[in-house]
């Protein structure tokens, strides 16, 4: 596990050109690992017909509405695949 | 019109026939094939299964705390165990300070066995992108106003993982049988678009 609850991560900025299971809006944004989950297939792989497709571990991200918005009090919470954060520090 | 008569006309519904006859004509199917996949995807499925996992914990705070842990385990419990294979399955429980809203932003992922088939604004553009943004809007023109302290978390469900909301246990109900807790759960409040 790369990224234990509390670390904070930055979702990769990038624009791929493939599909991807990393939402736009959350897309350069940091946020906090609330939870790691379970491990499975990269659907980034899966897409582009790689086999066997990369197994990564998925992880629950919070990030604040301000973060998002730059306004709001809720939290938007994603399971991202490991590939798709990078570590701020 | 029928609710189906209405889906068979609509762009969507045009649009995975035009795909059904491709996978077809490929031959990575048979149209039986098809068909079977999804008499299994919808076999049993109904909101009332959400509700009996909801009474539960309601009525069983040791249930309660094994479904918060691990959803799938705890749903197998009460022999929800097919249901929920497929994806892992977390419980977010609602309290009087955090109110949990789920949606999918990226298409319209949903614990269809627990659920039922999802409601047409579930997959609605207009619910996808704002329930991120503004919730509490959202919530509002679903009729539940939430008092200004309670926070509220949105659970975009982008990977594997399908979500239940475990509504809090309306107030008067000490008396009520596990069967009549189940009663009271609707399918919007599994989403979080209910008190429960």
């Amino acid at each position: 596990m790369r990224f234990p609850p509390g670390t904070r991560v930055r979702a990769h900025p990038g624009d791929p050109d493939h599909h991807t299971r990393l939402p736009r809006y959350l897309r350069g944004h940091v946020g906090e690992v609330i939870a790691a989950g379970q491990e499975w297939p990269l659907p980034d792989d899966v897409a582009c017909g790689i086999a066997p497709p990369r197994v990564e571990t998925v992880y629950a991200v919070r990030f604040t509405a301000a973060e998002l918005w730059g306004a709001g009090d809720h939290t938007v919470t994603a399971d991202l695949w490991e590939c798709y954060l990078e570590g701020t520090g | 019109m029928t609710a189906d008569a209405a889906h068979e006309d609509l762009p969507v519904a045009a649009r995975v026939r035009r795909l059904e006859e491709r996978v077809i004509a490929a031959g990575l199917a048979s149209d039986s094939e098809l068909d079977a996949v999804l008499a299994r995807f919808y076999a049993n499925a109904s909101p009332s299964n959400g509700a009996r996992i909801v009474a539960r914990a309601w009525a069983d705070s040791g249930f309660r705390d094994r479904l918060l842990a691990d959803g799938s385990a705890a749903a197998a419990e009460l022999g929800f165990g097919p249901q929920v294979s497929g994806y892992e399955l977390r419980v977010v429980a609602n309290t009087p300070e955090r109110h949990n809203v789920i949606v999918c932003t990226l298409c319209s992922c949903y614990p269809v066995s627990l659920l039922g088939p999802s409601p047409s604004w579930y997959k609605s553009l207009a619910y996808r992108s704002r329930t991120v943004r503004e919730p509490r809007a959202v919530l509002a023109g679903f009729g539940l106003t939430l008092p200004e302290t309670t926070q509220i978390s949105v659970w975009d469900s982008t990977a594997e993982t399908r979500y239940l909301v475990l509504p809090m246990r309306p107030d008067n109900t000490r008396d009520l049988t596990e069967e009549a807790l189940a009663g009271l759960v609707t399918r919007d409040g599994l989403i979080g678009m209910a008190a429960a």
